[in-house]
């Protein structure tokens, strides 16, 4: 944790942008640095996702096939119609539901509500599990429809390249947080994080501020899939 | 909003105001597909609805608005060198395309 100074002593906004950063030790005032680091992974991670985006985008502009259209291969028959993507909308509506609840875990962390707090984030993993689960459903679905990432009966052979890739590695994104979800969870029931026990793996103290750095985390695979959403199921 | 501590604590309603603007711009974003717009029309209401939606959960769900903004500027600014890049690699690919278009398909 950071040596806080009394607020008096720091300025808003731009002047205290530049006497932030040209200040001893630390720029990132009132910022546990556990929090300061997960914003730096998450800011790299956003290249790791412009790039798989941005190769889409590049693949799919460039070929001269037909692109398949996302709205029908994502489309689900309900009795006699076909609802246009109705899983991928599906899976966006647990997303944000699973971002609501841990937005309020991490509000009842810092209240010190432990009961509310791992209600919330055991919610929160149950969410991202449906997710990982419908993800493994639309998989399956597409696979036995005959999508590879050479080919696909419907267009550009791309199209399975990008998809396997794209929605790949942001459920891989999804299940490590759900694990993190359940590993904090615990660590909440426990009592670990009022009595600042130290956690197995790196012998840190435990302390509310995790709650808000784990949800740094799952706000951000709920924000990559804004993006994935808009560019690979919508364009 | 003033903060004395290293804490972030917001009232519920914040939370709970955001989470219902974020199912509202969801199911407008699903409706343009459902609609079935085309074009330029489909292509900047999606846009739309994706930055709103971004916006929202970068200021308020994960605290954005409220950090100094040493912080901010540090995380928010350097992505902008992605909007180069994709502008580089959507002249390389129009340019793919039309090679191809010339030497492969005749």
């Amino acid at each position: 944790m950071n040596q806080v100074p009394a607020t008096s002593a720091l300025q808003p906004g731009v002047s205290g942008l530049t006497s932030d950063f040209a200040s001893d030790q630390s720029a990132f005032k009132k910022v546990p640095w556990g929090k300061a680091m997960m914003w730096i992974f998450l800011l790299s991670d956003t290249f790791v996702f412009a790039c798989f985006l941005i190769s889409y985008m590049t693949a799919r502009a460039s070929t001269t096939v037909d692109w398949p259209n996302a709205s029908i291969v994502f489309g689900l028959h309900v009795g006699e119609t076909n609802v246009p993507l109705l899983l991928i909308a599906i899976m966006t509506f647990v997303l944000i539901s699973s971002s609501g609840t841990m937005a309020l875990a991490v509000k009842y962390g810092y209240e010190k509500n432990r009961s509310k707090t791992a209600t919330l984030l055991v919610l929160t993993a149950l969410l991202g599990a449906t997710f990982v689960g419908m993800q493994a459903f639309e998989w399956t679905k597409l696979i036995s429809e005959g999508v590879r990432p050479w080919g696909n009966p419907w267009g550009a052979p791309q199209f399975g390249a990008a998809f396997f890739m794209i929605t790949g590695f942001h459920g891989t994104h999804v299940t490590i947080g759900v694990i993190f979800l359940i590993v904090m969870a615990t660590k909440v029931i426990r009592g670990a994080l009022d009595d600042q026990r130290p956690g197995f793996l790196t012998g840190r103290k435990g302390r509310y501020e995790m709650v808000e750095t784990l949800g740094l985390y799952w706000h951000f695979v709920d924000l990559v899939w804004v993006f994935i959403f808009a560019f690979f199921y919508l364009w | 909003m003033a903060h004395d501590q290293a804490q972030q604590q917001h009232p519920l309603s914040t939370y709970l105001w955001i989470w219902g603007l974020l199912f509202v711009l969801s199911v407008l974003s699903y409706m343009v597909d459902y609609v079935g717009f085309e074009g330029l029309l489909r292509w900047s209401l999606i846009c739309l609805f994706m930055l709103l939606k971004a916006g929202l959960i970068i200021a308020v769900f994960m605290h954005m608005m409220w950090e100094r903004m040493a912080i901010a500027c540090a995380i928010l600014i350097p992505p902008g060198v992605l909007i180069v890049f994709m502008g580089l690699m959507a002249i390389e690919s129009n340019y793919t395309l039309i090679a191809r278009l010339r030497f492969l398909l005749n």
